[in-house]
């Protein structure tokens, strides 16, 4: 996972709460078997004209132009600004792996669904969350200054806006850790092999059936 | 030992090891496997040349892709096909009980899962599937993980966690003639919206509860992550344990008596402390129906439209208009004058036999509206659809116009063949009206089997209250 450290970059807003993650990523493009290369159909029903299929060709397709991500001012941005309940839905990680191909390392909302927010953390895409009044405050600072960026400051848990105006975020001393160093989960896990084995045998005594399968055999 | 939680109480009895911060890691005793999000961790898995630590906690299934007609036929689209097949080579290369497509148990995850009793009381469970929040009606801990942490859980039998808080909802009475579990869920998330959840695991406790079926309890769990929580659950009583008697998975002879014995202490203890309570009168609750794009946009059946002029924020404001433009639908227009173009009675919120039984029961005798161009009935699995049949449900639903399908995840997320057409209007007893979810362009309303049957007999929501 690569890591994530400090971030500047160009601000979008998407205003609207409860953004789900079957919005984020229509069911259609989940028959993928691969990880990458969800970005082009990020928001595909928003983004889109006509109706996206898996294998077609994005660049010729009709972009609606009413839609936040496709106007001019916001292209290039890598910090997505949202309302409430962000990513509530579908377990589907498909939907930090299209917002980090598409471009974004940085996410604000005033709350983000539990299992979504989770995943970013897989992805190297920081979800931050600020109280509801600041996300207000950065929504108007972005609409009114083109160019509108702000600076992501992880091990300050700090986001600072042009005029220097700075707020914290909270963020699990472990989650941080990990994101930081780009460390993979798995690996860390099986630091601990010892104390897994140690669990399944003290478990083994005290819920012997957890441990036997439909046919009655025993499994190791 | 201070008084616990039925969460508290599950939780502690899976901590493999805690980091200063709290994070835990926390052991997995059931994994379910479906074709959608388990390819790229099996992929992952093979990279780093590991193996799943214990085969045996796997049980796999295609539901998500597969067709719900003709299946003799296999899937015809060839990238749906893939996924399936991608299935089913991870687990046999990896020795993994999978229901093929072909068996008779398969079906939807959630459904196979307690119909096996493979779902255990006092068990983890977890599936790369939001609504693995089910599987908590046999007070397991159980939900829904990303592909990262399906592949670690793999690698590891473990995941790491932050404990969430506790929330108790409390339901107390009776619920009316007609109304079910399912319009119990989408009142409570009505109540206390679709974030109202977020960061808690919900016990569902008090008298009406009690009284559920372990179908409804089933129902109210599985939408519990459509309230926010990752995790909703009920405590351990005589009817979850006559639910697993001789089931094939559940344990047999001795091993049977020590787990029930076991079993019987996964109830809150009675002076624990939650961190929410969030009480329900059962008598209140009416039949609900959903109106816009969130299972928050909820009435009851004798209801009206909301005006977004008298929405509580401006966000909401916001909210409720784009709503109301995608379902093409006018503020204070009466619920009952809601016409319908298509049906679906299915999906793992609501296909178990007893929901079957209950819309059968309103659709005897009946034909359905002239205006209903699609009513179908999708089991949750294969032994569902046989119980069905032996009961002659199918008859019951054929005979008024139904299409009786195979057992599948089908219109509930349309990644089959089987979707809405734009600004197609759909009466469904699934758990998500999101936008496009039922196929671009569709509206859904969120309804109980029974308020979905008589919208197909009716051709619009009738007050099932109403019906003899
Ligand atoms: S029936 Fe619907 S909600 Fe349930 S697992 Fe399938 S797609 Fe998900």
């Amino acid at each position: 996972m690569k890591p994530f450290v400090q971030h500047e970059g160009l601000v979008a807003p998407l205003d609207r709460a409860n953004v789900d993650t079957d919005a984020i990523i229509p069911k259609q493009f989940l028959k993928s078997i691969k990880r990458t290369g969800f970005g082009p159909n990020l928001f595909d029903e928003w983004r889109y004209l006509d109706h996206g299929e898996p294998g077609m060709d994005n660049a010729k397709r009709p972009l609606n132009p009413d839609f936040v991500l496709n106007q001019p001012r916001y292209q290039g941005a890598s910090i997505l600004l949202a309302r409430e309940n962000f990513g509530c839905g579908s377990s589907r990680e498909h939907a930090p792996w299209a917002l980090v191909d598409y471009g974004f390392r940085v996410l604000i909302a005033p709350s983000f669904a539990d299992i979504f927010y989770n995943n970013c953390f897989k992805n190297g895409l920081l979800p931050i969350v600020l109280p509801a009044e600041v996300v207000d405050q950065l929504f108007r600072e972005t609409y009114a200054t083109e160019g509108y960026r702000l600076r992501v400051d992880l091990p300050a848990q700090s986001v600072t806006t042009p005029s220097g105006e700075v707020f914290r975020f909270v963020v699990d001393a472990e989650r941080k850790h990990r994101l930081l160093h780009g460390l993979d989960d798995i690996g860390i896990t099986l630091q601990h092999v010892a104390a897994i084995r140690a669990y399944e045998q003290r478990r083994r005594q005290d819920a012997p059936w957890l441990f036997v399968n439909s046919a009655g055999v025993e499994n190791s | 030992m201070p008084s616990r939680t039925l969460y508290d109480k599950l939780w502690d009895a899976h901590v493999v090891h805690v980091e200063p911060d709290g994070t835990t890691l926390l052991y997995i005793d059931r994994h379910l496997v479906h074709e959608v999000t388990s390819p790229q961790a099996f992929e992952g898995l093979k990279l780093a040349g590991r193996k799943p630590w214990r085969p045996d906690s796997i049980l796999a299934v295609p539901d998500h892709n597969v067709p719900t007609a003709d299946r003799d036929k296999g899937i015809a689209d060839p990238i749906s096909r893939l996924q399936v097949e991608t299935l089913d080579a991870n687990c046999r290369e990896f020795r993994l009980t999978e229901f093929t497509m072909q068996d008779r148990r398969q079906g939807i995850v959630h459904v196979i899962g307690p119909e096996q009793g493979f779902t255990q009381p006092g068990m983890t469970i977890v599936c790369g599937d939001s609504h693995t929040s089910t599987h908590g009606a046999f007070a397991a801990l159980a939900f829904g993980i990303g592909t990262s942490e399906v592949e670690h859980v793999l690698a590891t039998q473990c995941l790491w966690q932050k404990k969430s808080k506790n929330m108790r909802i409390r339901v107390e009475g009776e619920l009316g003639r007609g109304v079910t579990a399912k319009d119990l869920a989408l009142a409570i998330i009505g109540r206390i919206g679709t974030a109202g959840g977020t960061g808690y695991a919900i016990e569902f406790a008090g008298s009406t509860i009690r009284n559920l079926s372990m179908e409804g309890r089933m129902t109210l769990c599985n939408m519990a992550i459509e309230a926010g929580a990752r995790a909703g659950m009920v405590a351990v009583d005589d009817k979850t344990i006559e639910y697993l008697r001789g089931r094939p998975y559940a344990p047999q002879g001795a091993m049977w008596e020590r787990a029930v014995e076991y079993w019987r202490t996964l109830v809150s203890d009675p002076d624990a402390a939650f961190d929410a309570e969030v009480e329900i009168d059962a008598a209140t609750i009416e039949p609900q129906v959903t109106w816009g794009t969130s299972p928050e946009m909820v009435v009851p059946v004798t209801g009206r439209v909301p005006d977004p002029a008298g929405a509580p924020s401006a966000v909401k404001r916001a909210d409720w208009e784009r709503a109301l433009n995608y379902m093409g639908l006018a503020p204070h227009t009466p619920i009952t004058e809601i016409r319908v173009d298509k049906v679906f009675i299915g999906s793992c919120t609501n296909a178990r036999i007893e929901d079957l039984r209950v819309a059968a029961a309103v659709v005897r005798g009946r034909k359905c509206a002239p205006n209903v161009k699609l009513a179908m009935v999708v089991p949750g699995s294969g032994l569902v659809k046989a119980q069905a049949e032996a009961e002659g449900l199918d008859r019951v639903f054929r005979e008024a116009g139904f299409e009786w399908r195979d057992p599948g995840c089908s219109m509930c997320l349309a990644m089959n063949a089987d979707r809405l057409e734009p600004g197609e209007r759909c009466a469904a007893t699934s758990n998500r009206n999101f936008e496009g979810r039922q196929g671009a362009g569709g509206r859904t309303h969120l309804v109980s089997p029974a308020m979905a049957a008589a919208a197909a007999v009716f051709g619009h929501f009738v007050d099932v209250r109403n019906l003899q």
